[in-house]
């Protein structure tokens, strides 16, 4: 008995533990030698441990930004970021978040095998926030053990093999071939940018034709796109909210636009840890499913990052940023009008996201196509992280949400279909 | 050798690439190791050879960063003809 618990509760409980026993399993099927198991392993717990230590860094300059916003606007103000609120959920739902990844990695590779849906998911780090989502959810819906992981890896590896393929038809028309897909869960926002596209642009007319400003290209430096939108942010809410009360009341008595500043910083030197972390966790479990993938599936199609269609239109790239972030500029203003939390646009997921949005766009509707849809993805991904919010439980109130689309629409779908059923 | 493959978030494109630049090494047996990182780390790391997209070279090369930009980054057949222009002959 005493076996037994340590094993239920201590190795499989503890979630840095297990991840480690993951791809430790990984490892030894690729037949690795000692030096490399040893080593894959160790870095895959001390990635954990990263994550946790990152998301302490985080959360101070986190709270500090919700209580100033509140102070000034009696209103909750959330940043949306993925890493962050992955690395906070990790306290409760760390076991269950690996394990679902785990199992719905199996998941994929078995739909793979056994259906014409060909794909294989690589984009790792959203496997693991998809996986972390669907716990959060599933456990605020009622669900908890055993039934937990089964439900949310068998919708995750559903996910992994459905989303590339509604985004195909229109991939293809991106990249000229039907070699690769994109693996990314902003899914929904570049298939609604290339409908509208389709039915509102006009190809002919290509954002490849316009002369854009090569000096944008700092934002691809996430770090520094993220330090610079959050010190923006700050100073703005400091603005609102005062030098009284954040000089008495948060900063002991430092000036409150140096305050601001540091503690954006802090905010993007957390995120910079938890990416660090994230890095080493993924970086022995998808060699291993990509392994396992090319082994037992015959034809299987890599479903890749978003950026992988960057270099096809470089100046839709830019297009669909700035078009994408000014829909959220706009919603920051909607959404209280709706009675919703407001959604602090960030620069990180409109550029990734808005970007791909614009090359979706272009490649079904030109420069029109472009702009509309990737102004679609920016309302989209204001909208949807504010009312995901109520369905992921304690998790919501920590001012912080999923960014990218696919987890506002999967969340918000099963988290009211939760309600209905339990 | 060290080939260092970059990215804006070190987490998805470059990890990915990473994996079939080390398949491209060993098939045209090229000697060292390749890691991925973002491209803020990138800055203040040294390697032999940089490898990423077009723009992430362009941030990158300061004229002294061996870099070697790839369009088709998930081609093997690219990566493999870029490394044996820049390093084989280079």
């Amino acid at each position: 008995m005493i076996m037994l618990h340590l094993i239920m509760n201590d190795i499989l409980g503890t979630p840095a533990i297990l991840v480690g026993l993951f791809a430790l399993i990984g490892l030894l099927l690729q037949k690795k030698g000692a030096a490399d198991v040893v080593s894959g392993t160790l870095k895959t717990i001390m990635g954990f441990i990263i994550l946790g230590a990152g998301a302490t860094v985080l959360v101070g300059a986190l709270d500090l930004f919700g209580q100033m916003f509140e102070h000034a606007f009696h209103i909750k103000g959330v940043i949306p970021n993925n890493e962050a609120i992955v690395a906070l959920a990790q306290k409760t739902f760390g076991a269950e978040t690996a394990m679902i990844m785990v199992f719905g990695m199996i998941i994929n590779i078995l739909l793979a095998r056994f259906t014409k849906l060909k794909y294989i998911f690589l984009t790792g780090h959203h496997t693991m926030f998809m996986a972390c989502m669907l716990a959060a959810v599933l456990s605020a819906g009622g669900m908890k053990g055993a039934t937990l992981v089964l439900v949310g890896s068998l919708i995750l590896g559903a996910l992994m093999v459905v989303m590339p393929a509604i985004l195909q038809p229109y991939t293809r028309q991106i990249t000229g071939s039907d070699d690769v897909a994109v693996g990314h869960f902003g899914s929904i926002g570049y298939f609604v940018s290339g409908t509208i596209g389709k039915y509102f642009g006009n190809k002919e007319k290509t954002t490849e034709e316009i002369k854009v400003p090569k000096s944008l290209g700092f934002l691809r430096d996430s770090s520094v796109a993220l330090a610079l939108t959050m010190a923006l942010m700050f100073l703005v809410v400091a603005a609102f909210t005062g030098p009284a009360f954040i000089e008495s009341k948060l900063s002991g008595g430092t000036n409150f636009v140096v305050f601001s500043i540091t503690q954006a910083i802090t905010f993007a030197g957390g995120v910079y840890i938890i990416l660090a972390g994230v890095r080493m966790i993924i970086a022995e479990i998808v060699p291993a499913f990509k392994g396992i993938a090319d082994k037992v599936v015959p034809n299987a199609k890599p479903a890749l990052d978003c950026p992988i269609v960057f270099p096809f239109a470089p100046n839709a790239v830019i297009v669909g940023f700035l078009s994408s972030f000014i829909a959220g500029v706009i919603s920051m203003f909607l959404l209280p009008v709706f009675g919703l939390s407001v959604i602090v646009p960030g620069l990180v997921p409109h550029f990734f996201t808005g970007a791909a949005a614009g090359v979706f766009g272009n490649a079904t509707g030109g420069r029109r196509g472009a702009i509309l849809g990737s102004f679609a993805n920016g309302l989209i991904i204001s909208f949807l992280p504010a009312l995901l919010l109520p369905v992921l439980g304690s998790l919501g109130f920590n001012g912080t949400t999923f960014g990218d689309a696919d987890f506002g629409v999967v969340g918000i779908l099963l988290g009211n279909l939760l309600k209905l059923i339990m | 050798m060290k080939i260092l493959v970059v990215c804006g978030n070190g987490l998805g494109s470059s990890f990915m690439m990473s994996m079939n630049v080390q398949k491209a090494m060993k098939e045209l047996n090229i000697e060292g190791t390749c890691s991925h990182t973002d491209l803020a780390s990138a800055k203040t790391e040294n390697a032999d050879y940089y490898i990423g997209s077009p723009e992430i070279m362009d941030q990158l090369n300061d004229g002294k960063r061996k870099t070697i930009p790839l369009v088709n980054m998930f081609s093997l057949e690219e990566i493999k003809k870029a490394l044996t222009t820049h390093i084989l002959k280079g």
